[in-house]
Parts: structure tokens; C-alpha cells; sequence
């Protein structure tokens, strides 16, 4: 059986969509700012920010937006879902569909006793965010809520492929999300590693992640033209692993991002050689881009163009997967290889390749990985049939 | 065909292996007290212990107790065994913790050590790092134990030949209130494999939702 991939939905501080998403990175333009408000930090920062006031002005425009009180986070995915949703056939209110909802820290603003009086104390809670969504849409089955760290939107892409694959859904909305908020930013800001600059993933003068919020929603289903996409492009069994390092940096090797691209190759019968290009996982951490450098390194995948989109849109945490995977699709559509932003003198050891230009170029088979806390790796292929 | 080959059990200040009782302290303890007791009972000398999270804690004894004396090391290679894992409460205990150290910019303090734990994978993370785990490793929030969920996700796992052995199961800690379920999952063949023994259990959703609401023998 063949699983498609398509109807994305983007929402980051590039903009709403999908075509603004892609129409600005196309023109190079980043949705990083720096941001002095205080808001999130007591020191003024680079961050890449959702214009909320947008997205609260489009979901007053949704049909069912009136139906419940719907915190920031869940606005963005309601927003999402139903953007991606609009571009499909799928019934969202079938019994053989699921929704998976990818977060790290879901409605963390509800941390504030002020907030939680707003939306109740449980709300907070991943599942009850999960549930108010599904009950948005009338599914009938309680969605899927992964949190694994970073990994988290790539898990969910894998995991919704091989419930579809296994006939228990003919189709799986997999939306990844989360918020900017002064919890992490703060935390990050205790590990010290936030760039007081836009990130530059994979630069000799990298010096720390950039944070990101956002929102993304891509549509898997055992038939292509439910899709409604001109160009089908499959989605192949995943994997994922862990370093059994350290849970708060990255291995020093690569073997744990390594093992997760093997398996995944292996899984997906696929050789490196057939691969295209990489969207990377690349925060800008000496570190992190240093281990994904050996492990692509290892895996064959020296020769291969790789891109962060980190660069445009910063580290979007447990949307990460989803968002960079919907743009990954894009890339592959128009065969079109997106310039690795903030990339301009080579930084790591290994000689991957970085895509330094926009380049036309035919594309058929597109690598997609992420590494997080905790240690954890997971890796996805996508493909034109 | 997948079996459980050994689950553990933490409820009510008690441990249980296979459905018999094995570790238990006494009367009205804190959730603090009963870790250090279990971490003694093991004869751990693992000082990182101290410095994880409630979740991670009971993560971490539940993975120890599990594993102990099942060699899956020798019998698995680390990549190709992997831990799923369930809970409600995600890390909420830790999240409000480093939330109090910045609600107030005058007493601003947010830690490493704390902010690291604010994710609920790290619970898979630090038990892959104490056994050498590589395979694949998630963390699914869920309102209860869900067996559909737990059962569901680890043997799609294997089927796709990610997984040789799978620990899986539901870790839920919050302040005083903790329980856990894990299993230890592994592929056999039929009678003949020289590998099955008679206590193997099949591995699906139904034995799941046994075990869970047998009451063990508490009692030994």
C-alpha cells in the first residue's frame, strides 16, 4: 500500500499559508526578528513570532468559531487543520480518520492562574488540548498526542503513516503546534544556548538556536487524489532512535541520528544514493549541527543538499517536524532546492553540502530528520511516485 | 507473534513483578520517601538518580525493575530494542516548577537542571541511557492507561522491523499520586521456539486491561 502526503497547511511568522510561507522564503526573506518587548524575556532576543492578531482575525472568520473558548495555541490549530482540511476531500468526521497533534509544551500559557481560570485548570493538560480540538472538528476518535521533545513532529508523521499503512485509518490529519512563551525562552536562556543573533545553522559563526513558534497540518491518506495536490508524493515507513548519551546534548558521534536514518533507509527500501536532499533538523548549536554532520556523514549522505529552515523561521520546537516537513513537500513539488539561510562559511567537520543558492533541480526522494532532548532521533523519506 | 514476557506494577506505595508482590514500604509516605526506598531496595549506586524529576524517577525504577535479571542485552541488540511510553500528567509536576523561578522578574532564576526535565521523554531517555537502549523511543499523552494506544503503537513498531524488544507501557507521577504499568514485549515464534516459556503472555490490548485491573497479590 502507498501513503500520500499533501493538502499542508503552514502557519510561522512567514505567514498564514503555504504560499506565503514558501512565496517568502523563496524571495530569502526570514520571519526572525529581534524582539525587545520584554514579553518573553527580561533582555531583548531574536525570535521568530506568529502575528497572533492575524490568526484570531481568521479563526473569527471559521464557521464553528463561536462553539467554545479556544486558547492561542489551539486557535493556530484549529486554523491549521481546517486550512488543510479545505484543500482536501477528506471528511474529518469519518470513523476511519485520526487527528495526531505534535507538541512539546501545548498550551503552556495556561500556567498562569489567570489564564487558567479563563479555560479551567485541566486545559493545560496535552489531552485536554487534543480533545478540544477534535471536538472542533466532530472526529470521533481521541486524537493522538505526541510529545517527544523535538522529535515530536517527525514521530507524528511516522506514526500516522503506519497507522494507514496497518488499515486502522484510511486518513491522518497530523498537526504539529506549539507557542512562544517566557517557559522556554527562559529555559533555553538558562542553557545558554540562544543566539543573540538570527541563527545560522551550520556557520562557522553559529553560536546558538533562534526560538520559533507555529503551527503546520499535513494530510495522510492510502488514496492521492483525496489530496487534491497536482504532484502525489508518498510517504515511506519511518524510524526513529536514541543517542543513550546524555539527555540534554547532542551525541558527539551522530551514531544515535545515524541509526534512526539506517532504519528508516532500510525500512523504506532505500539506498542513500537515491536520495535527493535532506530538509536537517540544523538548530545552530555547535553541537547539534556538528553530530548531524558526522551521522549524515556516516549514512553515505555526504553529497547530498541539505537545508535547515531554521534560518527563516527559527526552532519551532514540536511543530518542527510538521512545519519543515510542509515545506520539504513544497521543495520536492517544484523541484526546487531552498537556500539553507544564515548558511554562508562552512562550519562543521564533515563536507555535507549545504545548499548555498536556490537551485532548480529535478527532486524524487526527499530525507527528513530531527534530533531532540532526551536524546531522541527520527527520520522520514518522502517521495514522488 | 509478540508476547509480554515480564511487567511491573507501581501503585500504592508498592511494587509488584509478574503480578506478585515484591517491594512495598509502609503506611502514608511521601512520593519522595518511596522512591528512595525503591532505589535502595535495588542496591543502586546511580547518584544521577537524585538529580531527575518525580516523572523521570518513576521511569527510571520502573525500567530497573523490569529489567533486572532478564539480560536483554545479551539477547537484543541496543538498536533494535525500544521504549514507548504513556502518561496524562506529561511533566506538568517540573513545568511548575521552573514556571515559579520566572513568574516574577524580580526573582528571576529559571535552571538547567530543572528546565531539562519539563519534557516527558526524558523519562525514556534517561532509562536509555542507564540500559544502552538505541531503538526507537516515543512518548504519547493520554487521559488513562489506554491499552489500544500502548498495544497499537509498539507493535507497529515491530511490524515495520524497527523492533526487536520493546519496553512499553504508562508512567504517570503527579506530586503525590503515581502509578505505572511497563512491559517488556518480545517477538517468539509458536510452541516449538525454544524461547517461549509458559508464562509468556500475548501481547494485546484485552491482556493489557487484565493485568492493569488484576489486583495483584499484594499479599505474596
Amino acid at each position: 500500500m502507498n501513503v500520500y502526503a499533501g493538502a499542508e497547511n503552514i502557519i510561522t511568522s512567514l505567514g498564514l499559508t503555504t504560499e506565503e510561507n514558501i512565496g517568502n522564503i523563496l524571495a530569502g526573506r526570514s520571519g526572525i526578528d529581534i524582539d525587545a518587548s520584554g514579553t518573553f524575556a527580561p533582555i531583548a532576543l531574536p525570535l521568530s513570532k506568529v502575528d497572533h492578531a492575524a490568526v484570531e482575525e481568521r479563526f473569527a472568520a471559521l464557521p464553528r468559531s463561536g462553539d467554545g473558548n479556544f486558547t492561542a495555541l489551539e486557535k493556530m490549530f484549529i486554523l491549521s487543520i481546517s486550512a488543510s482540511l479545505a484543500m482536501s476531500d477528506v471528511d474529518i468526521t469519518a470513523d476511519d480518520t485520526l487527528i495526531i497533534i505534535t507538541s512539546t509544551k501545548g498550551n503552556i500559557d495556561l500556567l498562569d492562574p489567570g489564564m487558567s481560570t479563563i479555560y479551567g485548570k485541566k486545559r493545560v493538560l496535552l489531552h485536554e488540548m487534543a480533545g478540544a480540538i477534535g471536538r472542533y472538528f466532530g472526529n470521533p476518535n481521541p486524537p493522538l498526542v505526541v510529545s517527544n521533545a523535538c522529535v515530536s513532529g517527525v514521530l507524528g508523521i511516522v506514526y500516522g503513516e503506519r497507522l494507514i499503512r496497518s488499515g486502522r485509518y484510511r486518513n491522518v490529519v497530523v498537526s504539529g503546534g506549539d507557542l512562544m512563551h517566557e517557559f522556554i525562552v527562559s529555559g533555553f536562556l538558562s542553557f545558554q544556548s540562544l543566539s543573540m543573533e538570527p541563527c545560522r545553522p551550520y556557520d562557522s559563526r553559529r553560536d546558538g538556536l533562534t526560538l520559533g513558534e507555529g503551527c503546520a497540518t499535513i494530510i495522510f491518506g492510502n488514496n492521492a487524489h483525496m489530496l487534491n495536490n497536482d504532484i502525489p508524493v508518498m510517504v515511506l515507513v519511518g524510524a526513529g532512535s536514541n543517542d543513550a548519551n546524555h539527555i540534554s546534548g547532542p551525541s558527539r558521534t551522530g551514531e544515535g541520528l545515524y541509526l534512526a536514518i539506517r532504519q528508516a533507509m532500510e525500512n523504506a527500501c532505500t539506498i542513500a544514493g537515491e536520495i535527493d536532499t535532506i530538509s536537517a533538523h540544523g538548530t545552530a548549536t555547535d553541537y547539534n549541527d556538528e553530530m548531524e554532520a558526522k551521522a549524515f556523514s556516516t549514512a553515505g549522505l555526504e553529497n547530498v543538499p541539505l537545508n535547515s529552515y531554521k534560518g527563516y523561521i527559527g526552532h519551532t520546537l514540536g511543530a518542527a517536524g510538521v512545519i519543515e516537513a510542509a515545506i520539504a513537500l513544497q521543495s520536492l513539488r517544484s523541484n526546487m532546492l531552498i537556500r539553507s539561510a544564515g548558511y554562508e562559511e562552512h562550519g562543521v567537520t564533515k563536507n555535507i553540502k549545504v545548499i548555498r543558492e536556490p537551485e532548480k533541480k529535478v527532486l524524487a526522494t526527499c530525507l527528513k530528520t530531527a534530533s531532540g532532548f532526551g536524546g531522541s532521533n527520527a527520520a522520514v523519506i518522502f517521495r514522488k511516485p | 507473534m509478540l508476547f509480554i514476557t515480564r511487567h511491573i506494577l507501581f501503585r500504592q506505595n508498592k511494587v509488584a513483578v509478574d503480578g506478585k508482590l515484591i517491594f512495598s514500604t509502609e503506611g502514608q509516605e511521601t512520593y519522595r520517601d518511596f522512591t528512595r526506598k525503591a532505589y535502595r531496595y535495588l542496591g543502586l549506586d546511580y547518584p544521577k538518580f537524585f538529580k531527575m524529576d518525580g516523572l523521570s524517577k518513576l521511569g527510571f525504577l520502573s525500567v530497573e525493575f523490569l529489567l533486572r535479571d532478564t539480560a536483554i542485552g545479551e539477547r537484543y541488540s541496543p538498536s533494535k530494542t525500544g521504549i514507548i511510553l504513556t502518561n496524562a500528567s506529561s511533566s506538568l509536576e517540573v513545568d511548575e516548577k521552573h514556571y515559579d523561578t520566572i513568574r516574577d522578574r524580580k526573582s528571576y532564576f529559571p535552571s538547567p537542571s530543572n528546565f531539562v526535565y519539563t519534557l516527558p521523554n526524558i523519562m525514556a531517555g534517561e532509562a536509555a541511557i542507564r540500559h544502552g537502549l538505541k531503538g526507537e523511543n516515543a512518548v504519547f499523552i493520554t487521559p488513562a492507561f489506554d491499552p489500544e494506544t500502548i498495544a497499537g503503537i509498539t507493535g507497529m513498531a515491530f511490524e515495520t522491523g524497527s523492533l526487536d524488544c520493546a519496553l512499553c507501557g504508562w508512567v504517570e507521577q503527579y506530586g503525590n499520586d503515581f502509578e505505572s504499568l511497563l512491559f517488556l514485549v518480545e517477538k517468539k515464534g509458536d510452541e516449538k521456539d525454544h524461547r517461549k516459556s509458559k508464562e509468556d503472555i500475548i501481547f494485546d490490548p484485552l491482556n493489557l486491561t487484565n493485568i492493569y485491573k488484576a489486583e495483584p497479590a499484594w499479599k505474596n
